[in-house]
Order: C-alpha cells, then sequence, then structure tokens
C-alpha cells in the first residue's frame, strides 16, 4: 500500500531505540511510559514503501536502517505569530527614554516597589 | 568480534569507550578516590592560550565587538535611584562562526581531532554547540555528528531545538534526533564505538580552554575602552563551561578582581528527563535544570572528569524569570537595535537588574549573545508555549510560575535577580562528593580538594563534612 519512494529521495527513517517500560531507572514515570525514539535522515537505498524498514545513507556516507516515516520532510519551525504582549515594548521604553512616565497607561509600579521609580530622576 | 549492543552491556563499557573517544587518560590526574589535579589537567591537556588564540584566528573565530548599550544604561538609570545605574557592555559572540560563542569551544575540539588523526566528530547537544562543531569540522573537512534530544513521544519538536538541528545539516553534519531521556548517552556511546570519531564533549579541557580566549578579549576590550578591568562580568550559565572558562580567561587577563556572575534561567519543578515537561519549557539552555546540577556536581557530564567546574569561579549566581528573558531581548532589539538570542539574553536580564543596584561609574559586561532565528525567538517560543498550554501574560514576574505561567514584565523596573545561596550549592556539591564516592574520611588531600572546588575556606568544608558524618584527618 502507499506510493512507491524512489531509490536516492531524501527520507526520514524512524526507530525504538528503547520500548517503553524499558527506560533508563532514572527517568521519571512519565518517560518510562513512553519509547525512546530515534529519528534520522538519509538518501534511501532501493525503492521502498512509507512503513517498510528500509537503509538509507546519511549525508555523511553512514548506513542507517530504520522504517520509512516521511519523504523529504519540511523543518516546520518559524517564527510563530507576533505575541501582542510583546509588540507594544519597545515603544513603552521608547517613550522612557524620551522622558515621559513608562508602563503601560500609567500603570508603571503600580504595587511593583521599585517600579514606582520609573522616570523619576528622568 | 560483534560486541553486546544492549543498554547494560553498552554502559558498562563507557569508561573504555571513553578513553577511545577523548584520548584523555583521566587516571593520570586522580589522587585518590574523589580528589584530582584539575590544573595540571588543564595545563597538559589542553593547549596555551596563544596555541589557542592561533587555533581560532585561523578559524576566524574570536576578537567579537564590546559594545556599549547605551540605551539600555539609560533606561536602568530612570528606573534606578539617583547616582546608580552602571554601563551595561555585550560582547557580541553572535559575531562568531556558526553565531555563538561555542565556536570558540568547538574549534579547540574540532583542531585537536584533526591533529590527533581522528576522521570525524560527535557531539551530543541540543544546543549552539552543535552547529559550532558542525562549522568547525566542515572547515576542517572533518566528519560530524550531532545527537540531540529534540522530541517528546508526541513527535513534537521543541523549535529551538529544531533549528539548532538545522543549522547543523547546514553545515554538513548528519543529525541524529532522539526524545526526550537521559539515554541518549546509550546511543551516543553506540556511535562513538561504531564510528571511531572523537567526543567533541562540551567538558574537556580543549572545550573550556577554548572559551578562556572569551574572557581575555572582555578583559583587554574594556582595558582598551575604558583602561580598566570591568567591575562585573555576568555569564549565561548551564552546563559551567561558560562561566569556568569565561573566569579563567579573566584570571590570565589580570582582571582578578573582576565580579563574576552567573545567571540562569529559572526553570525550577520542571523535571528534565520528563516527557511532559519537555515541551513546557520556553528555553533549552542557560537555564537552572543544568545550572544547578552540573555546578553540584560537574561530573556528571560526558567525560570521567569535566573541565567545567563552575563553584570554583562564580562569586555570584543569579537566576530570571523566563518573562524576563523574552522582555530584555525585545529591548535589546528595540533600544540597540541588535536581535539576538533569546537563551544567550539571561545574562542581560541578570546584567539589567544588578547594574541598577551599582554606581553609575561602574562597569558591566555581558559577555555574549547568540544569533536568533526561525524557533529560536521570543515569538516562536511564546507562541509556542501558549499551543502547549502555558499561559502568557504582561504583569510582575514574581507571578511567573515554570510551565504553567510566563509573564511579561510591565517595566523594566520589575526585572529583578534572584540571589541563589552559594554557601547551599557548595554543601550540596560536597554532599554529592561524598555519596558519589562513598567518602568515610578525609585527609589534607581531600580537604584541599574540596576547598579548590568549592571556593570555601577551610572551616566551612570541615563543618559541611562534620555534617555529614565524614572524619577529617589532617
Amino acid at each position: 500500500m502507499g506510493e512507491t519512494v524512489n531509490e536516492g529521495s531524501w527520507v526520514q527513517v524512524h526507530r525504538v531505540i528503547l520500548p517503553a517500560g524499558q527506560r533508563a531507572p532514572q527517568v521519571p514515570e512519565e518517560t518510562q511510559r513512553v519509547p525512546l525514539e530515534l529519528r534520522a535522515k538519509g538518501f534511501l537505498l532501493g525503492e521502498a514503501r512509507m512503513g517498510d524498514e528500509v537503509t538509507v545513507r546519511t549525508i555523511i556516507g553512514r548506513e542507517l536502517s530504520g522504517t520509512l516515516v516521511a519523504v523529504n520532510p519540511p523543518y516546520g519551525h518559524d517564527f510563530g505569530a507576533p505575541v501582542p504582549e510583546l509588540l507594544t515594548i519597545g515603544q513603552e521604553l521608547r517613550e522612557l527614554l524620551a522622558g515621559r512616565r513608562g508602563g503601560r497607561g500609567g500603570a508603571a509600579g503600580g504595587g511593583n516597589g521599585r517600579g514606582g521609580a520609573v522616570g523619576g530622576d528622568a | 568480534m560483534a560486541q553486546d549492543v544492549g543498554y547494560e552491556a553498552v554502559m558498562a563499557r563507557r569508561n573504555e569507550i571513553m578513553k577511545k573517544a577523548v584520548g584523555i587518560d583521566y587516571n593520570r590526574f586522580a589522587q585518590g578516590p574523589l580528589a584530582f589535579d584539575y590544573e595540571r589537567m588543564m595545563a597538559e591537556v589542553g593547549y596555551s592560550l596563544d596555541e589557542i588564540r592561533s587555533i581560532q584566528e585561523a578559524n576566524s573565530v574570536g576578537h567579537t565587538p564590546l559594545i556599549e548599550l547605551k540605551n539600555i544604561t539609560e533606561v536602568v538609570r530612570r528606573t534606578a535611584p539617583a547616582g546608580k545605574g552602571a554601563r551595561i557592555f555585550v560582547k557580541d559572540e553572535a559575531a562568531n562562526p556558526s553565531g555563538s560563542f561555542k565556536a570558540r569551544r568547538a574549534s579547540v575540539s574540532v583542531y585537536h581531532a584533526q591533529a590527533a588523526g581522528y576522521k570525524g566528530v560527535i557531539s551530543a547537544t541540543s544546543g549552539n554547540y552543535g552547529a559550532a562543531v558542525a562549522s568547525m569540522a566542515a572547515m576542517r573537512r572533518l566528519a560530524a555528528i550531532i545527537v540531540q534530544e529534540v522530541y517528546d513521544s508526541r513527535g513534537l519538536g521543541q523549535p529551538e531545538i529544531v533549528e539548532k538541528g538545522r543549522a547543523c545539516e547546514a553545515y554538513g553534519a548528519e543529525v541524529l534526533q532522539l526524545t526526550v531521556g537521559p539515554e541518549l548517552f546509550y546511543v551516543f556511546l553506540l556511535l562513538l564505538e561504531e564510528t571511531g570519531f572523537f567526543n567533541a564533549s562540551l567538558y574537556t579541557p580543549y572545550s573550556v580552554a577554548g572559551i578562556e580566549t572569551l574572557g581575555v578579549e572582555v578583559a583587554e576590550n574594556m582595558q582598551d575602552h575604558e583602561g580598566r578591568n570591568p567591575d562585573v562580568v555576568v555569564v549565561t550559565h548551564a552546563g559551567g563551561g561558560n562561566v569556568t572558562g569565561t573566569a579563567r580567561g579573566l584570571r590570565a587577563a589580570g582582571a582578578r578582581d573582576t565580579i563574576v556572575v552567573g545567571a540562569s534561567v529559572d526553570l525550577s519543578g520542571l523535571h528534565m528527563a520528563s516527557d511532559v515537561d519537555f515541551n513546557r519549557k520556553s528555553f533549552t539552555t542557560g537555564h537552572t535544570g543544568f545550572g544547578v546540577p552540573f555546578a553540584t556536581w560537574p561530573d556528571r557530564a560526558d567525560v570521567p572528569r569535566n573541565a567545567a567546574r563552575p563553584l570554583r569561579y562564580l562569586d555570584r549566581y543569579v537566576t530570571m524569570t523566563q518573562g524576563e528573558v523574552f522582555y530584555v531581548t525585545e529591548m535589546l532589539a528595540q533600544l540597540e537595535g541588535l536581535e539576538r538570542g533569546p537563551a544567550g539574553n539571561t545574562s542581560l536580564a541578570a546584567a539589567v537588574a544588578l547594574a541598577r543596584g551599582m554606581d553609575e561609574d561602574r562597569l558591566i559586561v555581558v559577555q555574549e549573545t547568540e544569533y536568533t532565528g526561525a524557533g529560536k525567538h521570543p515569538t516562536a517560543q511564546l507562541t509556542f508555549a501558549r499551543q502547549n498550554g502555558v499561559e502568557v501574560r504582561r504583569g510582575d514576574p514574581r507571578e511567573n510560575v515554570p510551565g504553567k505561567r510566563i509573564v511579561i514584565p510591565e517595566t523594566p523596573g520589575q526585572i529583578r535577580a534572584q540571589e541563589v545561596d552559594l554557601d547551599r550549592m557548595r554543601r550540596s556539591y560536597i554532599r554529592n562528593a561524598v555519596e558519589g564516592t562513598g567518602l568515610k574520611r578525609t585527609g589534607q588531600i581531600e580537604l584541599d580538594f574540596l576547598r579548590e572546588e568549592t571556593n570555601a575556606p577551610k572551616d566551612f568544608v570541615v563543618a559541611a563534612l562534620s555534617d555529614l558524618g565524614v572524619a577529617v584527618a589532617e
């Protein structure tokens, strides 16, 4: 089942290194319940289908085997979304430097001890 | 001859595997079950400062700019009592190849690997050090393998570590990505055995000596700028190498009176080996999950004797909250035009807090920055935190709860360094030393060693040993 993956494709393989319940004694319960898994990438040796046991040649030329789980997987990480809690910090600090009272709409230092000194010696 | 590659068997061969993969006979420096001659190890195994400088210059490592953060200093002064607010400087270590001070460590490790005839290097690291090793290996035409802890059991990768893995691949390294757990070490040992590669550990004398140039440059740069040594140097502290190497370099440059302050992000309450806690933290290094255990028992590392021994060098140790570090990261970008971090800005957050209590003519140096990028950025981390059920809001950073709530300060005046009791850590170190070696009585050698290790007076060490029921014979 599934499409054939061509020899030489850049793929990801997956292997269980230690099964659940056979983890090192010092790991906490929640980790003990799950396996230690390894993911690695390389060029596929031979034709295969997803889920097959395959061998890959890694970028430095070593051979590794595992279950074929992805073809050319994207990195997927990004910058996330702008964070509202960070968006106004620059403006607040520039206002503070310009000599106006810092903080958010005069909230500076409310009950925060030394925060009340904001702008005090401007 | 097929060897048993099962977990127990490989772990039992760890010393033998390590000896081949590091090429250091650590027994040479032993002075009994507990003590060893640290300075002799550093002197005999490592390279001289001059040699390290020339190795690093050949790889375009070091000589990074020291930048005065004038706008941040002014912000601090506006939140400080009159006459207070030290001048803050930052060493822009992001200017190194691979974007962090870790290039200093990797340059010496990889140089040594090549000189000793290894065909490749392996490093177990989820941090910037992986990219540094990969980058240096590329320059020296050696193969590199980086082993990372990156996923939880859902297959969800910590964005910062995913980015670091990408960077390793960009430099041509093979990256092996594991789920959470200390058994990474087992995979690492197996790889060393299979490949015969060099263990480019973070904790060899090579790696730690590579950072000494950073301490030297901080002193030299400050001499050039101001004609004197800095009063305080703040160091982001995790495994201990950054503190150790920087402090040794400062001393080598004659800056003996400079106060060395370690700073870590407070992740107390989160278990470092927990599959659940793993993706509930927004910092993957520079935090107390490494900082405290590595200071109180350095030899938990991937080499028998860790060259990073931070308690010898720390004058003060403070913690900062995640929200405070994100806030100063924003401050650095918005007021100084430097988009860096975030984890490396832990020391900047501490510097902002410490500068407020120091006189205006004092000089405080933040000794690193690191490159920023996708995944490795406040917006990436806070987006990820929210997706994982962590609350993010503005407020008093004291309301921060690691893994549950990130509080972004409302004003710079709310940034506070939380002092860690170093005497408590010293006692904890002594307890670990006694329990780890089964020590029942100590002689002069052990006593001297513990005094040096904890940078504490004899009376302190004797009292701590007595509390543990250890007899002290002099």
